[in-house]
């Protein structure tokens, strides 16, 4: 590559601070906090969706809000929390923290990180749009022809849902590609795959599922949009389509998510456990190839989730049998995690709590998961509330309370301040007695003949004092996050000394440089010769590391700010956008100009 | 000086005792009808068996690993002038055995699985009770080809005999589900699925639709009434019966006359038959009257429940085919009285 004055120009230049910063950066770290900030505010929206929904199944035969709504509400809650709230969380520290563990200065394609980024906001901005509308999607999150064709939902609420969805997933893929190639190309000098950090193991492996599985989803979102939109049969049955062809789309790419939207929790637990136990992970090797197995074997178990479609014996043994076999490597981690902690020195600190919590609580998901891994006793288990209690005990237990654990974690890293312990230890109590005062019960009620997806039960049923106890679990629930809250305004606020660049005395290069980093992370490039690189560092100098110090970063090259992701990501809103209510070719068409225009000049601008 | 017994319990006990019976009774299923843990046919038993063993199972190793992380949490805690922990990076050995046990106790339910599998996909024999299943958005309607029945919202099956369903949907996917008998089965359009059971003991048994199928898919309820052989081949015989005229039946009080009238009057005949073999777009109606659920299960079929249904159907079940017929207090009173005598 030519070297140019203007290539090394210095990066102070760049603007720090103002909303034209913010749409123009291209900074992995500014890109990490927009995706958190704004999954953050679409997680809290999924959350009142669900207290809602708490509220309408309180009591037998109410009428908080009506079926219309809720359906509404339910898809919503599902839909925002998993391709709003927990992937871009986890999209959150992909960005933020893979270059920082690599020991790179930013990720592989810088612009088309901030285009990932701004596509993302506008798939979710799109679906939530549909609430002034009152057309929200409703056909559950799993959108099942053919009641989502439009004979059977003729509104515009589907509409929001094919096109939010294709939106979202150019997002993901997108930002997959990115992450894969960073991971292959931008590793510090010495740093082999089996030395990195296991966040960036599993955030690795994650890019490979999305890769995998959202060109799947495509496929049935653009089907199913046609079909809507022209009157193709690929769903009607009427025409000779096959309603169950849906099915397998969906979960050939529906499973795999589970697994997207997991690992990187796995994998934060995997950081945050060694550095509060002060000793290496347990099983380096064997939680690198069970989280491979996990995602490989997670291809092949997709019609699990169909065991009620009657399939037959033998595709119903195959696939249970497949599920099974997920179980062996995931119960490999849960000991190598024990393992981790076994002869160490525990400090519960507020990321320990979150990690052990996360633990304790994806052990109950992942056995409740063997339950019904077996079909005849799945035929009972499937679309009742004992799968709600499942799937929150490994998504809420398990992804989020490892998320939250990562966001103690790397907070000062990230903002430079510490959040309050006291706060911290708080938020952690309610969370861990309302998740489980919320989702235990959910198990009993399921068993006991309570399906998903009603708007309401009869008082025949009997189900009331368990979903009294379940709302009240949700209230505190809520009440923990808006101790959360509390603690990052306050935390914010505060005019405590600037957090130290390590902390908690960390095993990774991101605490080898201030808190925050620098907008070029690394003056100098580290160089690697093992695991835990900087636990090495320490050693070798007997202990402990000199405070960074920050420094003038002249001569660092990095990549000029550019509008020109946000343009291309507005010409992709608008595309996709004129599928809503019908085809609109006029919409259409500005839209492809301001892509075109948009990917054109972003080509021909230098990269800085 | 206070008894040393009372002295130790605190004031919150009494509270604490009545809070944990209420929890333990919530967990009975006795307290649920629509539980799948009474399984009360040989499909249900075969699903339960498998349930039980992996719960029990489950449970074990609830136990065992949830201990191991407590255990770990607490014995390797930080306490001042700790060492520095020693730093091992894994145990080849402890990393195969705990392999191998999970393997181990998934083989334990992989087996009884693929069993009951295959035992639950055989056919039933020829002399097997057939009943067409077919979801409606949201109703359930039967038809019984051998014996020239329709019947909706209500199944009646014999107890002892084997009841083969061959089910499918008019509209959207439906999963026809009732706990006690059997697991659920999705239906279809222009597919048929099946499912066989056979009841074991009398009893009115709730079911649902256990698939997301649209803004009433919460009221897609039914009942299956399990009798006797004997009561059931009574049941059928009657059944068969064309419907009573009331108009010109002395019998028949006035205002039974009146509901027969405008039963069709206001066009109510139009959706649905009081014909046994004549399925229209609604629910039959035929028997009507002693069915013990009307709104498609969802209401127990008292007289003032019933009124309530036919007056504001849309108030109940929002998007329901039935249309508000504006009918008077007076009206509605006649329509009941006529499905009542519909016995």
């Amino acid at each position: 590559m030519a070297t140019t004055a203007l290539e090394h120009a210095p990066p102070d230049t760049h603007a720090a601070t103002g909303l034209w910063s913010w749409i123009t950066t291209v900074d992995h770290k500014r890109i990490g906090i927009l995706y958190g900030a704004s999954a953050f505010l679409f997680f809290l929206l999924g959350g009142i969706e669900a207290l809602v929904i708490r509220w309408q199944l309180m009591a037998p035969n109410q009428t908080i809000v009506g079926p219309e709504t809720y359906n509404q509400l339910f898809t919503m809650h599902g839909t925002t929390m998993i391709f709003l709230g927990v992937m871009p969380l986890s999209a959150m520290f992909f960005n933020f923290m893979i270059p920082l563990q690599l020991g790179a200065r930013d990720v592989a394609f810088p612009r088309l990180n901030a285009f990932s980024y701004w596509v993302f906001l506008a798939g979710g901005l799109l679906l939530n749009v549909s609430w002034l509308f009152r057309a929200a999607p409703d056909g559950g999150w799993f959108g099942y022809a053919n009641l989502t064709t439009r004979q059977f939902s003729p509104g515009m609420n589907i509409d929001f849902w094919t096109v939010g969805l294709q939106i979202l997933g150019i997002a993901s893929l997108a930002a997959a590609l990115n992450f894969f190639v960073t991971v292959i190309n931008l590793r510090a000098p010495g740093m082999k795959m089996m030395h990195l950090p296991m966040f960036v193991w599993m955030s690795f492996i994650t890019q490979i599922l999305l890769l995998l599985a959202f060109p799947i989803i495509t496929v049935a979102l653009v089907l199913l949009m046609i079909d809507r939109t022209f009157g193709t049969h690929f769903f009607v049955p009427s025409g000779g389509g096959d309603p169950v062809l849906w099915q397998h789309l969906f979960w050939f790419f529906g499973h795999p998510e589970v697994y997207i939207l997991i690992l990187p929790a796995f994998g934060i637990v995997s950081e945050i456990l060694p550095v509060f136990s002060r000793k290496p992970l347990f099983g380096y090797a064997a939680m690198v190839f069970s989280g491979a197995f996990i995602a490989f074997v997670g291809f092949g178990v997709w019609a699990h989730h169909m065991f009620a479609t009657g399939m037959g014996p033998f595709a119903d043994a195959f696939f249970s049998l497949a599920t099974m076999i997920i179980a062996i490597p995931t119960g490999v981690k849960i000991f190598n995690w024990i393992g981790t902690v076994w002869g160490g020195r525990v400090e519960y600190k507020t990321p320990m709590l979150f990690a052990l919590g996360f633990i304790a609580m994806f052990i109950m998901g992942g056995l409740s998961g063997v339950m019904h891994s077996s079909p005849p006793a799945d035929l009972q288990q499937t679309d009742t509330y004992f799968i709600v209690a499942h799937f929150h005990y490994v998504l809420f237990g398990g992804s989020i309370f490892g998320i939250t654990g990562g966001a103690y974690y790397w907070w000062p890293k990230m903002f430079g301040k510490l959040l309050d312990e006291g706060l911290g230890k708080l938020h952690f109590w309610l969370m861990l007695i309302g998740f489980n005062l919320t989702f235990f019960p959910m198990h009993i009620v399921g068993l006991n003949g309570m399906p998903r997806r009603v708007y309401t039960y009869s008082a025949e049923s009997n189900f009331e004092l368990l979903n009294r106890l379940e709302t009240w679990g949700s209230l505190l629930l809520g009440l923990a996050f808006v101790v959360f809250l509390w603690n990052i305004i306050r935390t914010t606020r505060s005019s405590q000394a600037p957090a130290p660049a390590d902390p908690w005395n960390g095993a990774t290069l991101e605490w080898s440089i201030p808190s925050p980093p620098q907008e070029f992370n690394f003056p100098k490039v580290p160089q690697v010769h093992g695991r835990d690189a900087l636990w090495e560092m320490k050693r070798e100098r007997g202990g402990s590391l000199p405070e960074p110090q920050r420094v003038d970063g002249r001569g660092i090259h990095l990549p000029n700010p550019s509008f020109r992701p946000f343009i291309a990501a507005t010409g992709v809103l608008i595309t996709l956008g004129g599928f809503i209510g019908g085809s609109h070719l006029w919409v259409h068409l500005a839209g492809l100009a301001v892509l075109l225009y948009g990917i054109f000049s972003w080509a021909f601008e230098p990269t800085g | 000086m206070p008894h040393p017994i009372r002295r130790r319990l605190p004031a919150y006990a009494p509270v604490l005792t009545l809070a944990l019976l209420a929890l333990a009774t919530a967990c009975s299923p006795d307290q649920y009808p629509q539980t799948t843990l009474n399984p009360r046919a040989d499909f249900a038993r075969q699903a339960d068996d498998v349930f039980r063993t992996t719960l029990w199972l489950a449970a074990g190793v609830f136990v065992l690993v949830e201990g191991a992380l407590l255990l770990a949490m607490w014995k390797f805690r930080n306490r001042p002038g700790a060492a520095d922990p020693v730093q091992t990076h894994g145990n080849t050995t402890v990393e195969i055995v705990w392999t191998i046990i999970p393997a181990v106790i998934l083989a334990m339910i992989a087996v009884p699985t693929v069993q009951t599998i295959f035992r639950t996909a055989t056919r039933p024999g020829p002399d097997a009770l057939q009943v067409e299943v077919i979801g409606h958005q949201w109703w359930w309607e039967f038809r019984y080809p051998q014996l020239g029945i329709t019947t909706a919202s209500e199944l009646r099956v014999p107890v002892g005999r084997t009841v083969n369903l061959e089910m499918t949907t008019i509209d959207v996917i439906h999963s026809f589900w009732v706990p006690a008998f059997a697991g659920k089965r999705d239906v279809f359009p222009n597919r048929f699925n099946d499912l066989w059971f056979k009841a074991e003991v009398e009893g009115n048994f709730p079911g649902q639709c256990a698939e997301f199928c649209g803004i009433q898919h919460g009221r897609m309820a039914y009942r299956i009434v399990a009798v006797s052989g004997e009561s059931f081949d009574a049941w059928a015989g009657g059944f068969n019966a064309p419907p009573r005229d009331f108009s010109a039946d002395p019998a028949a009080s006035a205002l039974v006359k009146q509901g027969q009238a405008l039963f069709t009057a206001k066009g109510c005949i139009g959706c649905h038959s009081m014909y046994p073999a004549l399925p229209l777009i609604g629910p039959n109606l035929h028997h009507v009257g002693s069915r013990s659920h009307v709104a498609a299960g969802t209401m127990v079929n008292t007289d003032e429940n019933l009124a309530k249904w036919i007056q504001h159907p849309q108030a109940w079940k929002q998007g329901v085919l039935m249309p508000e017929l504006g009918l008077s207090d007076d009206e509605v009173h006649a329509v009941v009285a006529y499905l009542r005598a519909n016995q």
